[in-house]
């Protein structure tokens, strides 16, 4: 009953097995790209977590659940949408442990403050990129397995 | 009966609502409050405060951090509860249970 239902009609079609082929590393190289890029133009973690699972859920259109399944387990999914709050909060708490407030990160430990509250900046936008990634793709799971 | 008092409290509350945007600032208006102090400080000093030339990173991950935060919280929050709401468990799906 599994296999009739990750056997979509999509699988065995050459043309978007190829095109996925090709597009995946550049899908997933520009979801990078727009992570990083947040901090000096248009870009952030919620439209880099999109891109990202975008790019994971392209891949299960042309090769099937199964094996999408095999590369991003559902464990991890659930596991990183947890660790990108994780790592927000956890910027947040060590900006206080280096004697600032909470989120403030201009205390961090690097030589400049601007430069500390730019890396701070970057690992928050990480952290959401992270768990939006892990949330839609969990969601994308659960919804394609429920026809089970 | 219950049905009517239901709709005079709803119109009672939408025309309040409607009463308070009477006092909103004019779409656009250069002259509103936000305009006259939140915006020109992000515009001068978005960059020295917070390290990024983009404002609206700024803006969403240094002045806004606390919003930003429980945003992701809010996602992730939606995520557990689709995962409460439509996952199988493994333990059903053996004992042959169908729901």
């Amino acid at each position: 009953m599994a296999e009739k239902i990750e056997t979509t009609p999509f699988t065995e079609d050459i043309i978007v097995k190829t095109i996925a082929r090709i597009l995946l590393p550049l899908i997933l190289l520009w979801a990078l790209y727009v992570l990083i890029h947040g901090a000096g133009g248009p870009g952030g973690g919620f439209q880099a977590g999109c891109v990202l699972a975008a790019g994971l859920i392209l891949f299960t259109i042309a090769f099937g659940l199964k094996e999408t399944k095999k590369i991003f387990t559902i464990k991890w999914a659930t596991f990183l949408s947890s660790l990108g709050v994780m790592i927000y909060g956890g910027t947040g708490l060590l900006c206080l442990f280096f004697g600032g407030k909470f989120l403030e990160y201009g205390k961090l430990p690097f030589p400049i403050p601007v430069e500390g509250a730019e890396y701070g900046i970057e690992s928050i936008e990480i952290g959401v990129g992270i768990t939006v990634m892990a949330v839609m793709i969990s969601i994308f799971y659960d919804l394609a397995l429920k026809k089970e | 009966m219950r049905r009517i008092l239901a709709l005079i409290a709803v119109t009672l509350t939408g025309l309040v609502l409607i009463y308070g945007t009477m006092d909103f600032p004019t779409f656009g208006d250069p002259a509103a409050p936000h305009y006259r102090h939140v915006v020109p400080r992000w515009i001068q000093h978005s960059e020295d405060e917070s390290g990024v030339p983009n404002i609206v990173t700024a803006g969403l991950a240094n002045y806004r951090g606390y919003d930003t935060l429980f945003e992701t919280s809010v996602i992730f929050t939606a995520g557990i509860t689709v995962i409460l709401l439509l996952r199988t468990r493994k333990k059903e799906v053996e004992s042959g249970r169908k729901d």
